[in-house]
């Protein structure tokens, strides 16, 4: 059954997700689709496992072989990228509805628990294929079920934002459905290892440049690379927390696997940085949206859309590894790929559990709440020590990485901005933690803890951030093997 | 006259810059889905004309026929695939658009900012 | 929604002329749908055609007419079906042997028979799907009372 694993990767919770919808009952449908996100977590660990020891596992779907047919096709990069996407759904799957901010009535939670499958089942898609016009369609799956998702928050604003992030990323889903119409007309091919093949002949062609300026964009679009992220801010501002932990931890870093796919393995990183020079333009994109992220996000007031402009730094961080091509860049990249997923996942379920005391995601709302709500604080506080990039947590492996990259291609400038950038990260979290624990609050703290059934869920995210500091084999040892074999050019 | 030749892509680029324009310029949240729609519809008719073989005929080969030029079916396939997507995301965004009118009693653009701004 | 729809039922020529076209469209639905697995055609436009005359029936006589006929309760298990059937399909082929979505062993002595049956079953779950999705965007528009 273990060839089987690819398919099921994805048909799983695709199938799961109409399941619900016939079962209806809160309690059973909340239970089933746990039990289908943990199998999925399974599934991605063993495919992770079986890459790792025997190499690129190809399927054939429908037993139509490559390139004629859809492949989906697992090799060590992407077969990460699986196990963080599965693994941030099994945990969000596990976080309760009831009592969180989202006002959905009990004997609707069957349709946002189909939603959600089905967001994660495109996001696992558009990970496992090996053809980009699949790529496309797992794309419009997942963003599909996203915008639902944003929709429900209960502020009205929560619609506009949605409505924005549904006209922003469908140009970008259009733009790579323009830019996989350049290259199959160039080579008549759509899977990916076979259009690495053909490619390299007609490379010259504007029409191949025009390609790979359409897919580059249209994927940081999702991405919310820096000039491209206008709809992120709003869009996890007023989004449920639940939902803004799962998207922000998830859509945005499979755009980055996305880009990365596109600029290693289809084009080819001879093609994207010697003949084209993306890097000429993505450092210093990069670069800025690790300044302007962390600078906009000490003046938010929200602490939603505090972390959602620091997701728009932490993007910076990763497109940063891309530009710098080379194996310690890429593999801080792919690294920070991984750990900012945990990292804002864990710190969204945090303001999830916090919202259940305070009314408002407003930074003054939260103080005092440090000796209210002590165990989920120090959540925050570990989390946010790891979004600076404290020794010993996640976000410091990625860091030194990145700068091992700059440092190693000469640029010192570059790792003195990660730092400054890092710093800035400091006074945004600093602002939050004094808040929550130095300023006295209006009335006599009563010690209200989130439920055990929220904290579990947060500080299982929030401890592999310390865990992965420390063990770094699964996430930098991956990454870097994944990084070699990228630049390395063979698949 | 090769300009002339590749009407299709000029068609295609028209249609594009339409939608795109609408979509910027417009502030009706039903216009700036149409703008979205006319500009899906652009690649799609991109994608199909593509496809097309001088002389080919409908991809269906009648029995017994050899040496029969067809036009290339992939993209039509794979536009089909477009479309429902399109058809879905027009779908959902009007959904919104319905659920932002109830909230805001208004779709115009500008209107929702200033009425955001004053909530503030 | 309600007010048009009385007024529409009361014009005789709509509603003899509809009455009329009614089954002709869900007749044509079929053939788009039954004829998708060797000629033109196919799950998509059976289902958003079938669906068609549904939406005809309801602009004539009203949603809650529609109601009576088309329940939002079976709308909305169709649309469950319709995927289910697509998906079994391929966790059928893949019990049997094959990879997923693989209907050549759907039937075990001749292949040709068995792509046949896949993709009928596949086409009838997508026109299920697809029907079942359209009515319900259908009633979740024109239900909608203005606030």
């Amino acid at each position: 059954m273990t060839e089987h694993l690819p398919a099921l990767q994805t048909v799983l919770p695709l199938m799961a997700a109409p399941i619900c919808v016939l079962l209806r009952q809160a309690t059973l449908v909340r239970i089933f689709s746990v039990a289908v996100a943990w199998t999925c977590l399974a599934i991605a660990l063993t495919l992770l496992e079986m890459v790792s020891t025997d190499g690129p596992i190809s399927y054939a779907l429908g037993g139509w072989v490559a390139p004629l047919g859809i492949e989906y096709r697992v090799d060590l990069l992407n077969a990460y990228v699986l196990v963080l996407v599965s693994a941030i759904a099994s945990v969000v799957m596990a976080f309760p509805l009831e009592g969180s901010e989202l006002r959905i009535p009990r004997e609707r939670h069957f349709l946002f628990y189909a939603l959600l499958l089905l967001c994660i089942s495109g996001l696992l898609g558009i990970t496992i294929t090996g053809d980009l016009f699949n790529i496309f369609v797992f794309l419009e799956i997942s963003s599909l079920a996203a915008y639902a998702l944003i929709g429900l928050g209960t502020d009205r604003r929560a619609l506009t934002a949605g409505f924005s992030y549904l006209v922003m990323g469908t140009v970008g889903g259009t733009f790579i459905l323009i830019g996989t119409g350049l290259v199959y007309q160039m080579t008549g091919t759509l899977n990916i290892v076979d259009l690495a093949d053909r490619l390299p002949a007609v490379s010259g062609t504007r029409t191949v440049w025009m390609s790979f300026a359409f897919l580059v964009v249209g994927t940081s679009i999702k991405l919310a690379a820096f000039p491209l992220h206008q709809w992120l801010p709003n869009a996890y501002t007023y989004a449920p927390s639940i939902v803004t932990a799962f998207l922000s931890a998830t859509a945005t870093k499979v755009a980055y696997y996305v880009l990365i796919r596109v600029v290693f393995t289809i084009f080819g990183a001879a093609f994207v940085f010697e003949r084209v020079g993306l890097s000429n333009l993505l450092l210093p994109l990069s670069l800025i949206a690790m300044a302007v992220g962390s600078l906009a996000a000490i003046y938010q007031t929200d602490i939603k859309r505090l972390l959602a402009y620091s997701s728009i730094a932490q993007i910076g961080y990763m497109t940063l590894g891309l530009s710098l091509a080379n194996v310690d860049g890429l593999t801080g990249g792919l690294v920070h790929l991984f750990n900012h997923g945990l990292i804002k996942g864990g710190l969204f379920l945090v303001v999830a559990c916090a919202l259940l005391r305070v009314g408002s995601p407003t930074i003054e709302a939260l103080s005092g709440l440090g000796r209210r709500m002590p165990l989920t604080m120090a959540a925050f506080v570990v989390g946010g020590l790891s979004l600076i990039g404290v020794p010993g947590t996640v976000g410091f492996v990625s860091k030194w990485f990145l700068v091992l990259g700059a440092l190693d291609k000469g640029l010192y400038f570059v790792a003195f901005i990660i730092l400054a950038s890092s710093l800035l990260a400091v006074v945004y979290i600093w602002r939050v933690v004094e808040v929550m624990y130095f300023q006295s609050p209006s009335h006599a703290p009563v010690r209200e803890e989130a439920p055990l059934s929220m904290l579990i869920p947060t500080w299982v995210l929030i401890g592999s951030t310390i865990y992965f500091g420390l063990d770094t084999d699964l996430t930098a040892g991956v990454a870097n093997r994944a990084a070699q074999y990228l630049l390395g050019g063979g698949l | 006259m090769e300009i002339l030749g590749l009407w299709n892509y000029w068609m295609v680029i028209v249609l594009m810059m339409v939608g795109l324009y609408i979509l910027i310029a417009r502030d009706n949240l039903v216009k700036k889905m149409m703008g979205l729609n006319i500009f899906q519809v652009s690649v799609i008719m991109f994608w199909v004309s593509i496809a097309k073989v001088r002389g080919g005929t409908a991809p269906i080969i009648p029995e017994g026929a050899e040496d029969v030029v067809y036009s290339n079916p992939l993209p039509h396939v794979l536009m089909l695939t477009a479309i429902v997507v399109g058809v879905a995301t027009t779908g959902l965004g009007l959904a919104l658009i319905v659920r932002i009118y109830e909230a805001y009693s208004s779709i115009e653009e500008d209107t929702l900012r200033e009425m955001d701004r004053a909530s503030e | 929604m309600k007010i048009p729809a009385m007024r529409m039922r009361e014009k005789l020529v709509v509603r003899v002329v509809s009455r009329f076209f009614i089954p002709f469209i869900l007749l044509f639905g079929l053939y788009v749908q039954f004829h998708g697995d060797y000629g033109p055609g196919g799950g998509f436009q059976a289902g958003v055609i079938f669906a068609a005359a549904f939406f005809l029936y309801g602009l004539v006589y009203g949603l809650d007419d529609l109601q009576r006929v088309v329940p939002w309760r079976f709308v909305e298990v169709s649309l469950a079906l319709g995927v289910l059937i697509y998906a079994g399909v391929g966790v059928a082929s893949l019990l049997l042997g094959g990879n997923y979505l693989d209907y050549k062993v759907l039937d075990p002595h001749d292949a040709k028979h068995g792509l046949h049956l896949g993709i009928l079953l596949v086409e009838l779950g997508v026109g299920v799907t697809v029907s079942a999705s359209m009515l319900a965007i259908f009633y979740a528009f024109a239900g909608r009372r203005a606030a």
